[in-house]
């Protein structure tokens, strides 16, 4: 749900990175925060188990230029990726305004995006969002590593709506990306916005 | 722009257009309605918080939307980092909701944490906000739940206005002059 206050003149967006477990979406997060102007980030704030797993959300907000007046604020937040966080992935869905499905390209991951996926077309419908009508796009991370599935077979498994999609590499952040797709997400939002 | 999107791979190189039939950003549906406040309201909102810090004594109080919203805050806020604690305010109160319902119960409204220094009490005001009370030795709990009880009442009042001028505001958007170059410029600063 985006939060217009016209007092402040600001816009908040709220973004989801949703994936399987180790898939990659808080390393997106803490590439965002590492390569981001510090005045434009606020404090990551990752609640872990000590195994570096995320046990209920990462959380980073970025401000963006004004847009018509208003700030822009985005608000990044990863979900738990292992299967039986479900619940907690599905209070963290509450008010996104996009998502972002990050997969691992690696050849034995090949089913737990697929289950990752159906587990996020069902938390969707909880809240009767349709996933052929919100902003949404997918990052096929992890290209770098040798034993990946062709992104011909990961666009006809996990893309059948033909959403934008972009890879991505655990062992090369500084490619473009990570912020391609975060870019991608934020502009459907507010193309959302303006055509609303 | 959407409607050209092209696949870049991880080494910054275009390959080949993303997926056929991809969804143009005019086809797209807010996941949700847009939640807004108004310069009336968010006046009237600050008031009443400001009185509430007054009346029960409180370091700081805030007004959260429960998708990790500031709406208002008010006291000594100076050392506090607002957006994270919204953030995590949120989170908590989702997962205790989420905690009542599992348990049978429909909600539990209020919850508590006490600190050796600080104490937090936050409460649900008009089941979509959530009101939160920083308090120190200064102020008592039993003092916090007594104001914060009279104080609802007011948020719920203005809440209730709020949400009625919304429903009258569903034909203004302030965003339908945007421009793709504006999208396009929000991110050449900071990337």
């Amino acid at each position: 749900m985006s939060f217009i206050n016209y007092s402040t003149r600001e816009i908040i967006l709220k973004i989801v990175y949703y994936g399987p477990g180790l898939s990659g979406k808080t390393t997106n997060i803490k590439f965002i925060y590492a390569a981001t102007n510090p005045e434009a980030r606020g404090k990551l704030i990752s609640l872990e188990t000590k195994a570096d797993r995320t046990l209920f959300f990462d959380f980073l907000p970025l401000s963006l230029p004004a847009i018509r007046g208003f700030k822009t604020r985005l608000h990044l937040y990863t979900v738990p990726g292992q299967l039986f966080y479900s619940a907690s992935r599905k209070l963290i869905m509450k008010g996104a305004d996009g998502v972002i499905f990050v997969a691992d390209s690696q050849e034995p991951r090949f089913e737990a995006n697929l289950i990752s996926m159906d587990d996020l077309k069902e938390n969707l419908a909880a809240y009767n969002y349709d996933i052929e009508k919100i902003p949404f796009v997918i990052q096929y991370n992890k290209r770098d590593l040798p034993n990946v599935s062709p992104v011909s077979e990961l666009r006809a498994a996990l893309n059948p709506w033909g959403v934008p999609d972009f890879e991505a590499a655990s062992g090369a952040p500084d490619g473009p990306g990570v912020f391609n797709t975060l870019k991608a997400v934020v502009k459907m939002i507010i193309q959302d916005l303006r055509n609303a | 722009m959407l409607r050209s999107a092209r696949v870049v791979d991880w080494r910054g190189e275009q390959s080949a257009a993303s997926g056929q039939g991809s969804p143009l950003a005019s086809d797209c549906t807010s996941m949700n309605p847009r939640n807004v406040v108004f310069e009336e309201e968010q006046r009237l909102l600050e008031e009443a918080c400001t009185r509430l810090a007054r009346e029960s004594l409180a370091k700081a109080i805030f007004l959260i939307d429960q998708n990790g919203q500031i709406v208002v805050a008010v006291g000594e806020i100076a050392s506090i980092d607002t957006t994270s604690l919204a953030s995590l305010v949120a989170g908590t109160t989702a997962a205790t909701s989420s905690l009542a319902k599992l348990l049978g119960e429909e909600e539990f409204p209020v919850h508590f944490h006490e600190g050796k220094r600080d104490n937090l009490h936050i409460s649900l005001v008009a089941t979509e906000y959530i009101l939160t009370v920083v308090f120190d030795q200064r102020s008592s709990l039993g003092l916090v739940r007594l104001r914060v009880k009279k104080a609802t009442e007011r948020l719920t009042e203005i809440f209730g206005e709020l949400a009625r001028r919304q429903s009258a505001d569903q034909g203004a958007n302030v965003f339908s002059e945007i421009t793709d170059e504006d999208i396009d410029n929000l991110f050449s600063d900071n990337f």
